[in-house]
This record gives C-alpha cells, sequence and structure tokens, in this order.
C-alpha cells in the first residue's frame, strides 16, 4: 500500500480535533487533495462523494467564514448540512450539557464539525459521539482546519513549506490559530520569526516543544527588519474576548498595522496571510499588491474543508484525478 | 525503646506514608480527607523528622484505614517520594513506592477555568503524565499543563 493511500485510509472515520492529530504524511495528503478539490469548490466541476451523507453544524460561538466555508464545502460535495447556529434557541439554553447534544447529533448526522467557546469541547465530543467531530475552534484552543487551510496557502503559492521563513506576527500568547500553526510549519522544517508586543509572545511552554521538535525560531520585535528576508508574513488580530483584562487588551490594541510603506523593503513574492476578520491589522490599500494572499487564503478554506471531509466519510480507497 | 519510636507510636492496623518530603504532610493529610474519618481512625503525625534518605521528612499514621488506589495517585503528585505501609495486626503486609500512572483521573482540577472539564459535563477530569521528573501533566481535554498540583486539587 503506498504511503498516501495508506493516510487516506487512517484518516477515514477519524476525529480531528488538534493538528497534532495529523501525521505530515496524513496533512500532505490532505493539501494534495484540496488543490485536487479546487475547480469543485469553484463550482466549475462536479463531484458527489457525500451524496449519502449528513453533516451537523454544531456551532455554539459566533461565526461566518468558518461555518459557512464548511457549509458550502458539505454543498459542493453533494452531502446535506444540519446546522445549530443559534445555541440560543436549542436545548442547551434548557441546560442540556453538550455531551448530550453531541450524543443526540451523532444519530442524526454522519459526522459533526464543532465550535464551542470552551477549550477541550472537541476532545470532550469526540467521546460522546461515535461519529466523526471535527474541531471548528473551541475556545482559545484549537482549530485545525485554519492551519489545514494555511499550510495550503503557503503551499500553493511556493509549491513548500519546507524552508520558507515565515513571520508570525501580533498575538502569539492568545491567538487560537497561531500556535498550531507553528507547530505545524515545524513539522515542515520552515523557519519561524516571531514577532509580537512583548505582553503576547510565544508562551515558553509552547516554544519549548517547538525547539525540541527541531524548530529554527527566531524573534524579531522590529517589523521592518522581520518583513525584510520573510517569504510569508502571517498577520493575526489581537482578540479581546481573550484577554483576562480589558487593560492589558488596551495596553496592546492597535500596536502594530501592515501597509505597503512597510511592505516596500520585502520580497517581490512575499505574501501576506489573516485568518480573518481584520481589525485594522492590515491597510485597504494592501488588497491591491500582489502580496495579500488573505482574500484567496479565506477561498481556500472551501477546498480544504472539502478535501477533509471526503477523507473523513468518503470511500476511503477513491482517489480524485 | 529507642527515643524515635516513642514519637508515634506503632498501630495495630492501618496506613503508614513515610518519607513524605518535609512539610508536605498537610497536604498528604487533605488528600486522605481526615474530616470524612470515622471514629477509629486516628490519625497521627510527625513533621520533621531525621532521615537518612531524605534529610528531613514528615510521617503520617492513619489507624483503621486503607488508601483508595485515587487518593494514592494524589499522594504520587504532590509527594513522589512516599512509601505506603499496609499494617496488619502491627505487621506490614504491603510496602509500595507511590507510582504515578499513565493517567491521572479525577484527582486534580483543570487549572484552565475555561476547560469543558469544569464546565457542568458529565466527565471526571483527566490528565496525561508527560514529563515524570520534575512530574508534568497536560489536560487531556484540553492540553493545558499544570506542575502545580497542590492548588488543584479535586
Amino acid at each position: 500500500m503506498g504511503t498516501s493511500l495508506a493516510a487516506r485510509m487512517s484518516l477515514h472515520g477519524r476525529d480531528v480535533v488538534s493538528i497534532r492529530d495529523l501525521s505530515r504524511s496524513e496533512i500532505e495528503v490532505l493539501l494534495a487533495s484540496a488543490r485536487r478539490m479546487i475547480p469543485y469548490a469553484e463550482g466549475k466541476k462536479v463531484t458527489r462523494p457525500l451524496a449519502d451523507k449528513i453533516v451537523a453544524m454544531a456551532f455554539f460561538e459566533p461565526s461566518t467564514r468558518t461555518r459557512l466555508s464548511f457549509e458550502s464545502a458539505v454543498h459542493r460535495l453533494g452531502g446535506t448540512c444540519i446546522t445549530i447556529a443559534d445555541p440560543a434557541a436549542s436545548s442547551v439554553r434548557k441546560g442540556e450539557s453538550l455531551s448530550d447534544t453531541i450524543h443526540m447529533l451523532s444519530s442524526y448526522a454522519d459526522a459533526i464539525v464543532l465550535r464551542h467557546p470552551n477549550e477541550g469541547s472537541a476532545r470532550l465530543a469526540g467521546r460522546a459521539s461515535d461519529r466523526p467531530v471535527i474541531n471548528a475552534g473551541d475556545g482559545a484552543g484549537q482549530h485545525p482546519t485554519q492551519t489545514l487551510l494555511d499550510l495550503a496557502t503557503m503551499q500553493e503559492a511556493f509549491d513548500t513549506l519546507s524552508g520558507l521563513r515565515v513571520v508570525l506576527l501580533g498575538d502569539l500568547k492568545y491567538g487560537r490559530t497561531v500556535h498550531s500553526l507553528a507547530y505545524a510549519l515545524a513539522l515542515f522544517g520552515a523557519q519561524l520569526v516571531l514577532s509580537s508586543p512583548p505582553s503576547l509572545r510565544l508562551p515558553d511552554e509552547v516554544r519549548d516543544q517547538l525547539e525540541h521538535m527541531g524548530a529554527k525560531i527566531q524573534e524579531e520585535d522590529q517589523l521592518h527588519r522581520a518583513v525584510r528576508d520573510a517569504d510569508v508574513l502571517y498577520v493575526t488580530r489581537i482578540q479581546k474576548e481573550r484577554f483576562p483584562d480589558e487593560a492589558d487588551y488596551l495596553k496592546v490594541a492597535g500596536s502594530y498595522r501592515i501597509d505597503n510603506a512597510i511592505l516596500a523593503a520585502a520580497k517581490p513574492r512575499l505574501i501576506v496571510l489573516h485568518p480573518l476578520p481584520r481589525a485594522g491589522e492590515i491597510a485597504p490599500e494592501v488588497d491591491a499588491t500582489p502580496h495579500a494572499a488573505y482574500f484567496r487564503q479565506a477561498f481556500l478554506a472551501v477546498p480544504v474543508r472539502m478535501a477533509l471531509l471526503e477523507a473523513l466519510l468518503g470511500s476511503p480507497k477513491r482517489t480524485r484525478r | 525503646m529507642p527515643v524515635r519510636e516513642l514519637r508515634i507510636t506503632p498501630i495495630k492496623n492501618g496506613t503508614v506514608i513515610d518519607h513524605i518530603s518535609d512539610g508536605l504532610a498537610l497536604e498528604v493529610l487533605k488528600i486522605i480527607g481526615v474530616q470524612t474519618l470515622d471514629k477509629d481512625s486516628t490519625v497521627s503525625v510527625a513533621l520533621h523528622v531525621r532521615s537518612g534518605k531524605l534529610g528531613w521528612k514528615d510521617i503520617v499514621k492513619v489507624e483503621n484505614m486503607e488508601l483508595s488506589p485515587r487518593k494514592v495517585n494524589a499522594i504520587a503528585l504532590i509527594a513522589p517520594t512516599a512509601t505506603i505501609s499496609i499494617i496488619r495486626e502491627f505487621q506490614v503486609r504491603e510496602k509500595r513506592v507511590v507510582d504515578l500512572p499513565e493517567k491521572i483521573v479525577g484527582v486534580l482540577h483543570c487549572p484552565n477555568l475555561n476547560c469543558i472539564s469544569n464546565q457542568a459535563e458529565p466527565v471526571e477530569s483527566e490528565f496525561d503524565v508527560v514529563e515524570r521528573k520534575p512530574v508534568v501533566l497536560t489536560c487531556a481535554f484540553c492540553d493545558r499543563r499544570v506542575d502545580d498540583f497542590l492548588h488543584h486539587l479535586a
């Protein structure tokens, strides 16, 4: 059995709670599959591997692009969605536990996509469900499909992840996406440059784990110097809701902004990524430059999530050419 | 009779927890839950006892009680040098060094207040032992690391 077929078969029916649940070869299989999914995600070709499947969207926290891109992915694969988009209107309001809600949903659907405000909720859901659970964000915890689409965007631009010099800018302390992304980039041998306000530095335990993996990590507080040699500038939003203290948030809010002046010294092929929504971290003038890749990144959410859903729910031996 | 023997008298039946790191006996008492013991379970505590192995140590003796595996796990976390002897009819019937299992269930609260295991869910806390010297645990739900066990005992 080839490595990619083995990786594809190993994904079938699994929970995806953390990017660490996936091996490097499984991530490579998903990224390759996502590339093949692009014309299907654009509606230029039609495929229906999920024609007889129902996917439950259990969103207990507001979400626009994550929920819509998952729903789009299910529809593009010929499947059907059932959705909890407003927990205030569901049985959760009556005091039902998440375990019971997930147990019930797993009898209505073939897979569950969960967004929930508590860290660890997706791991709990995976135990309560006998169907695959995909973590679409658990509080300040994990968001593995965001990491996959971040990697897909970089790989599309450079054909490789190995050796890329990636600047992680902004909230490296509370940012849900950044820790998973740093881990995955380390797995693929990228160089990491950390640039953040002093109070928002990468937690020591995360940094220790990355260095233990052999990651090359550099810190650069001067943004213009960080940008100069970078291949990828990954900008994060400082999320007010993640700060225990509003005064700490106000100290760092608006402390960095990417504009054309900052990018003037960048490599021509530098791409700027952002998980969106942005709140002033990237000036609108950057949108018109070839550096702006964040809308492409947002689009790639659909083929990446299609690739994952197909791997978890489709026929394990089927490959798309 | 040597002076050391007079400090805590032998017990007929019960449990002796010896080689507790100096100053941690009171934490061990919390784990044992002395307030829940019945009237026949007299507890003796020796603090700051000279020890050849540790320099100084604490000792706890509890009559007519044997520790549950969960309490042994909790003691293993905060007093990893401790030894536990089960006494029957003044004889040591079983002696064991406390040993951490791979998973610690129901012993600690996750320090992450936003962790799902701290919400009203029908689950017990669960930690994986990721390092043993010194002991580091990670929450099996939210991955939060914890190395300060005293403040998070359930």
